[in-house]
């Protein structure tokens, strides 16, 4: 979806600001929604894509005014609710009204810590030969898909070239809807700055991203 | 004074909302039996003492003292860095990028906040935030002269968005300088914005 989480390229955001000596959280609340993110996704109520999907859907003024932990738990009730694990009124109220939804994998418990310290394998069995190779030049898709997509749109419509290839993996677009794995090739694509900001950019600059086969075409 | 405090009062009142919504919700996924309170600290507790770019700086370090290592590493970073087994399990799509004279490398994650958790743990604010997603990509030269950092007008400069599950860590350029110096030394010098190309190490002798 084209929302206001895909920030590549946008004017007006003012400076980035590093602060000095910054704690690991700012609050302990941050914490505890950091910890509840984890552990529902590790019980199985949703993939990290689904997660990432309900908070690019946030309505944008609430999206660009809220904070990182402040998004995480707004779009954590969203999905709760969406999926049938809480109710609307439940968030609301904070009392359990109705009884709790089967999980994948069950009840997040102390021995199931350690799962979630260790990173998800994204990485599947190909099932079709890659289209691409290193040194094919190849155009993003002009493309604009409603749901979850993790082809920035600075890119599309774009010239550039295949440097790498990363093998099959979870493709976003399908997980993030519940569809499937559907597993696709992932390569790392590079643009000149020249390509994606125009003649007069600085033309040292390259930039790449991950992209998946499905966004991309032969040039 | 008064206008401080009223600020102050302000902020705080706005905490509370979001405090309490989150315990409700910590409430409420208890009492359905989805998760246990205890767990969930200890998650923190391991993200508070476990990840950090002390993992990432230790990985550098030993790049910069062992070619063999550097060339594995580069090659394939996730199991290059598995060989160290300081990390519990790095993931599977870890790709370190080298700064040389002639290249700069900087991270980005323009759609959220991808990063190499293992490596240099939980993101800092500036890196989920507007001003650096969306700049980053577009005009880096102005991104690094917010840190405080200039680089020569012919280097090039090359962004990775990190758009999909890889994970990219900077191998920074080794400090002149530090010749002879243990990889522990060499370690105590590589700081986090240096492993994500907004930075570069600390110099032998600056204060740290």
């Amino acid at each position: 979806m084209n929302g206001v989480h895909d920030m590549g390229g946008m004017d007006g955001f003012g400076k980035v600001e590093p602060e000095p000596n910054e704690p690991m959280f700012h609050a302990a609340w941050e914490a505890r929604v950091m910890a509840m993110v984890r552990a529902m996704g590790a019980a199985g109520a949703f993939n990290i894509d689904t997660s990432r999907y309900y908070r690019e859907t946030l309505p944008p003024h609430v999206y660009l005014a809220s904070s990182y932990y402040r998004k995480w738990l707004l779009g954590l009730e969203d999905l709760l609710v969406g999926k049938g694990f809480i109710a609307k009124e439940e968030v609301d109220t904070g009392h359990v009204v109705q009884p709790p939804k089967p999980l994948k994998h069950g009840k997040f418990e102390l021995d199931d810590v350690e799962r979630v310290m260790v990173r998800g394998k994204f990485g599947r069995t190909a099932p079709v030969p890659a289209k691409f190779k290193p040194g094919d030049k190849v155009r993003a898709k002009n493309i604009h898909p409603l749901t979850h997509t993790r082809l920035p749109r600075y890119v599309r419509g774009h010239v550039g070239m295949v440097e790498r290839d990363h093998g099959c993996h979870v493709f976003p677009d399908s997980a993030a809807t519940e569809a499937g794995e559907n597993p696709q090739w992932l390569y790392t694509v590079v643009f000149d700055g020249t390509e994606l900001w125009g003649p007069d950019s600085d033309p040292t600059v390259k930039i790449s991203i991950d992209a998946f086969e499905p966004y991309l075409e032969p040039a | 004074m008064s206008d401080h405090d009223h600020h102050h009062d302000h902020d705080h009142s706005e905490l509370s909302e979001t405090e309490l919504r989150v315990r409700a919700l910590e409430t409420i996924l208890t009492e359905k039996g989805y998760v246990e309170p205890a767990a969930l600290d200890a998650i923190i507790q391991a993200y508070e003492t476990r990840i950090g770019p002390h993992n990432g700086a230790r990985v550098v370090a030993k790049a910069w003292t062992d070619p063999a290592f550097k060339k594995a590493l580069l090659e394939d970073g996730s199991k290059a860095v598995g060989t160290l087994g300081h990390v519990s399990r790095v993931g599977d799509h870890l790709v370190v990028v080298e700064n040389t004279a002639a290249r700069h490398n900087m991270v980005v994650c323009t759609l959220c906040s991808c990063y190499p958790w293992e490596m240099l743990g939980l993101p800092p604010v500036w890196y989920k935030a507007a001003p650096y997603r969306s700049r980053a990509v577009k005009d880096p030269r102005g991104v690094l002269a917010d840190f405080g950092v200039t680089l020569p007008k012919e280097i090039e400069i090359r962004v990775w968005d990190s758009t999909a599950e890889t994970r990219f860590l900077v191998l920074p350029m080794r400090p002149e300088g530090t010749e002879g110096w243990s990889e522990a030394q060499l370690a105590d010098l590589v700081t986090r914005d240096s492993m994500i190309g907004t930075g570069f190490p600390k110099r032998p002798g600056a204060p740290s």
